[in-house]
């Protein structure tokens, strides 16, 4: 208990830089995520094919990988620099890949979503004249995220465990890394384990359960 | 006919073909479609009828021929399709309205972001088309709360809030249980007397009968016969004709 609480601010900062890091993976990846699948429901070949490779080379990809290769590839190789100080640098440069990677699993959830909305649904929206992308954006999309919210919540849970491989993007300053330092300092301690167990419990069961309610809540009846 | 007369077809096709891989759906498909007139097609069921009404607004694409709608060749795609689609109603054997919005929105969704009508005015001509089809009552409800027959009414003033110059019906009490069929053929009907341009694929020779002005017969991806509904009814032409109706009107 004791080591908990002499590493206790240093955990708990490095719990807030999960809790950033997962704040905005979580807003760019959806993002992300519906322009890709804007793109593999496309009329145009081109941006289908690039939808898909896009998906599936990012979603079986090892997210250290992915991590290693945004710090590594982009940043040290390509000079991709979002800031000078380098830890402001590497948090950016890990937002940018686990938001990067968590984007081809929301795409796949919309996806999955997209196949709910009857086929009628864009025939009648074409029908009265709307562009493809006026029908995606106001009668698939909107149909297609209501029947996937829960399994976006579990994208998002997994994003937010996620951010303790920070590491491997050179972003050494989560709960993840603070952790392994204490214990490099002064040997594994079950107490600490424990705490930041509970830290991410907290911030995710309620995405669960929340993420459950809005489903039920905002269910399509057909 | 109309209110300026205009004599050339609103529809025109010619030579329409249509395969579905080695399945030849449409044949050289020639009809055309006065301005005002209510034109019935009926014919036994894969005979291509519904693929021929979808091919009016472009739901369907064809092999080869052509179709000339209200003097232009239908467009291909992008914005042109999409504004001749604005042009053309279509009513839906599953009414596909839009499940996530509310009877109100289903009907000015079209209007507001094709036509770019103010929302008020929107909701204003929204009410009284609900009004003339009678759900007005129940403008804030969702699709799934309303019968068969009410959302196939929604469904057809959602078409009419385009102002459209025809509509297209698929089969539209096809999918309604026997005692919502009268509702939604008593729209239809007023519609017709109203001088809307329509294309009905029914079975319903009733309607047939009483608002067609003309009679289509496909069977087997061809216009087997043209007629005028009595004629047709009581005069078939064609054997394949006198074949299906001895199959349907049956008593």
């Amino acid at each position: 208990m004791d080591d908990l609480i002499t590493y206790g601010p240093n955990l708990a900062e490095g719990f807030l830089n999960n809790v950033k890091l997962s704040l905005v993976a979580a807003v760019a990846s959806l993002i992300l995520g519906t322009i890709l699948v804007a793109m593999r429901v496309s009329p145009t070949p081109v941006l289908r094919a690039a939808g898909t490779v896009y998906v599936n080379v990012v979603r079986n990809t090892p997210l250290t990988l992915v991590l290693a290769f945004s710090a590594l590839g982009l940043s040290d190789q390509l000079g991709l620099v979002f800031s000078e100080t380098p830890r402001t640098n590497s948090f950016w440069i890990v937002a940018m890949g686990l938001s990067a990677y968590t984007a081809a699993f929301v795409c796949e959830a919309l996806r999955a979503g997209i196949n709910t909305v009857p086929l009628g649904q864009a025939e009648a929206a074409r029908a009265i004249g709307l562009t493809f992308m006026q029908s995606l954006r106001m009668i698939i999309l909107p149909q297609a995220f209501r029947t996937v919210v829960a399994p976006l919540g579990s994208v998002m849970i997994a994003m937010i465990k996620n951010t303790t491989v920070a590491t491997a993007g050179g972003f050494v300053a989560d709960s993840a890394a603070e952790m392994k330092e204490a214990f490099d300092t002064t040997g594994a301690s079950i107490p600490i384990f424990l705490g930041i167990v509970v830290g991410f419990m907290v911030l995710t069961m309620p995405i669960g359960f929340f993420t459950g309610w809005l489903s039920r809540r905002l269910a399509v009846a057909r | 006919m109309t209110e300026n007369g205009d004599a050339t077809p609103l529809v025109r096709l010619e030579n329409v073909n249509k395969h579905f891989g080695s399945l030849h759906v449409l044949k050289d498909i020639n009809l055309t479609v006065s301005r005002g007139e209510v034109l019935v097609v009926i014919g036994p069921s894969g005979g291509g009828k519904s693929t021929l009404c979808r091919t009016i607004n472009r739901l369907e694409t064809i092999s080869d021929g052509q179709i000339i709608f209200d003097g232009k060749v239908l467009p291909a795609e992008g914005k042109a399709l999409a504004r001749l689609r604005s042009e053309v109603g279509m009513v839906f054997q599953s009414f596909n309205l839009f499940a996530h919005k509310t009877i109100r929105q289903n009907v000015t969704l079209g209007p507001i972001k094709v036509r770019g009508t103010a929302k008020d005015a929107a909701d204003k001509r929204a009410m009284e088309l609900l009004e003339r089809v009678g759900i007005a009552a129940q403008a804030d409800k969702y699709p799934a709360q309303l019968s068969g027959g009410q959302q196939q009414r929604v469904a057809i003033a959602r078409a009419l809030a385009m102002e459209p110059k025809m509509i297209l019906f698929d089969e539209p009490t096809s999918a309604l249980d026997p005692e919502m069929v009268q509702e939604v053929l008593d729209v239809m009907i007023g519609l017709a007397r109203d001088g809307m341009t329509m294309m009905v694929v029914t079975h319903e020779m009733g309607f047939a009968r009483r608002a067609a002005n003309r009679v289509v017969f496909m069977a087997d991806g061809q216009i087997v016969e043209e007629n005028t509904p009595d004629e047709f009814f009581t005069n078939a032409q064609t054997d394949r004709a006198r074949d299906f109706l001895s199959k349907i009107l049956t008593h």
